[in-house]
């Protein structure tokens, strides 16, 4: 009897060490959240300026550019694929690993060839254990990202964009990342960077608007080579801040289920002791009483 | 007379933003001046600094490598990745 006493009081201490470490982490995580939340909106004016000017290049000259070009035939397509460094954070990376699945299914279906680069820790784990061969792999600083990050991510794609199909190059990229919705909800999100549509920020001129007519220095086709390689690493930040503040809500979110479960599991568990408790000493109560009765009438 | 509004953005931040007269860069092809009614333009900038002078004839001078420059109704915006205000 004692013993199962013990056990209970085993398990409630158990519950209650495991919610002083989610409790933590569920506080660490929501204080990591406004920063990147913050991180998000910062960054907002760049990507607006570049989105601005890539569409005003786009529509107001009609330069052929490889980028925006849609190739006759897609043979290869990129898969790149964010997700964070550590887990912890509920459905945060399988539904992305998920929806990159999809994906390539989606694309091999179509006849083309997939292959995929994998940003955070746990992307590269799943890859590597499906045996699949990666690309391209980034770890280590899912959590807070860097503009070089980004810059280094672009770069490495937009060379395999450029390179011939017989080399190992791509015709198309994707990218798969959690958009930051709200504390609440995180979507993961399918974007096809290349070849580009731009469609953000492309705002039907009014009629009575004239078009204004650009000047290009030193020339739209010169421009657009400058431009598009800055576009495609802001979009790639913008990616890689969004899935930093999802996997911050994600696991807040994670962490926060996490306690209220162990407080129910506690409570549980010192109902469970107390009923131990008590019929430990009703039996004792019982056996007392009984002993007594068997002295008394021998 | 109008005034230029400008915004020096960076990628991690807005650097700089509000009202000037005139606004002063490098581009690859040469120093270029823009006043209020400007045309529509957008440059690559060369590594280089952009001057900025405000109404009151205060001068502003901003470091924007590899960056570019565009210029609509008015409106300015110098944007490079790492862009930062000098002084």
């Amino acid at each position: 009897m004692g013993a199962q006493l013990r056990v209970y009081t085993q398990k409630i201490k158990s519950a209650q060490t495991t919610k002083k470490i989610t409790k933590a982490m569920e506080l660490i995580a929501a204080s990591r959240i406004q920063k990147a939340q913050a991180r998000v909106a910062a960054s907002g004016p760049y990507s607006r300026a570049i989105t601005r000017a890539v569409s005003a290049v786009a529509t107001y000259s009609n330069v052929e550019h490889v980028l925006t070009t849609e190739p006759a035939e897609i043979k290869r397509a990129a898969v790149v694929v964010f997700t964070s460094d550590r887990g912890l954070a509920g459905a945060f990376n399988s539904q992305i690993l998920r929806e990159a699945n999809d994906l390539t299914e989606e694309l091999r279906a179509e006849g083309k060839e997939v292959i995929h680069f994998a940003y955070g820790r746990k992307a590269v784990a799943n890859f590597t254990f499906r045996k699949q061969p990666l690309a391209g792999q980034w770890v280590g600083e899912a959590e807070n990202p860097t503009f070089a990050a980004a810059k280094e991510i672009g770069e490495a794609l937009l060379d395999s964009f450029l390179k011939d199909e017989a080399d190992g190059g791509v015709d198309e990229i994707h990218l798969v990342f959690n958009r930051f919705v709200s504390m609440m909800t995180q979507t993961p999100q399918v974007l096809r960077l290349l070849p580009l549509e731009v469609v953000e920020g492309v705002e039907a001129p009014d009629k009575s608007e004239v078009l204004p007519l650009y000047e290009f220095e030193p020339d739209a086709e010169t421009v657009l080579d400058a431009l598009l390689p800055v576009y495609i690493e802001s979009r790639i930040f913008n990616a890689l801040l969004q899935s930093a503040a999802a996997k911050h809500a994600a696991t807040q979110k994670a962490m926060k289920s996490a306690s209220d479960n162990a407080d129910k599991l506690i409570t549980d568990y010192t109902r469970l002791r107390n009923n131990a408790r008590q019929a430990e000493i009703t039996q004792q109560i019982s056996e007392i009483v009984g002993g007594a009765d068997a002295l008394a009438s021998s | 007379m109008a005034v230029l509004s400008v915004s020096v953005v960076s990628a991690s931040h807005e650097v700089w933003t509000g009202e000037a007269k005139q606004v002063v860069a490098r581009t690859v092809e040469g120093q270029i001046g823009i006043l209020a009614g400007h045309e529509p333009l957008l440059a690559i900038l060369a590594n280089g600094e952009v001057r900025i002078t405000l109404e009151n004839g205060e001068k502003i001078v901003a470091q924007a490598d590899g960056g570019f420059l565009s210029v609509e109704h008015n409106s300015v915006s110098i944007v490079a990745g790492a862009a930062s205000l000098v002084g």
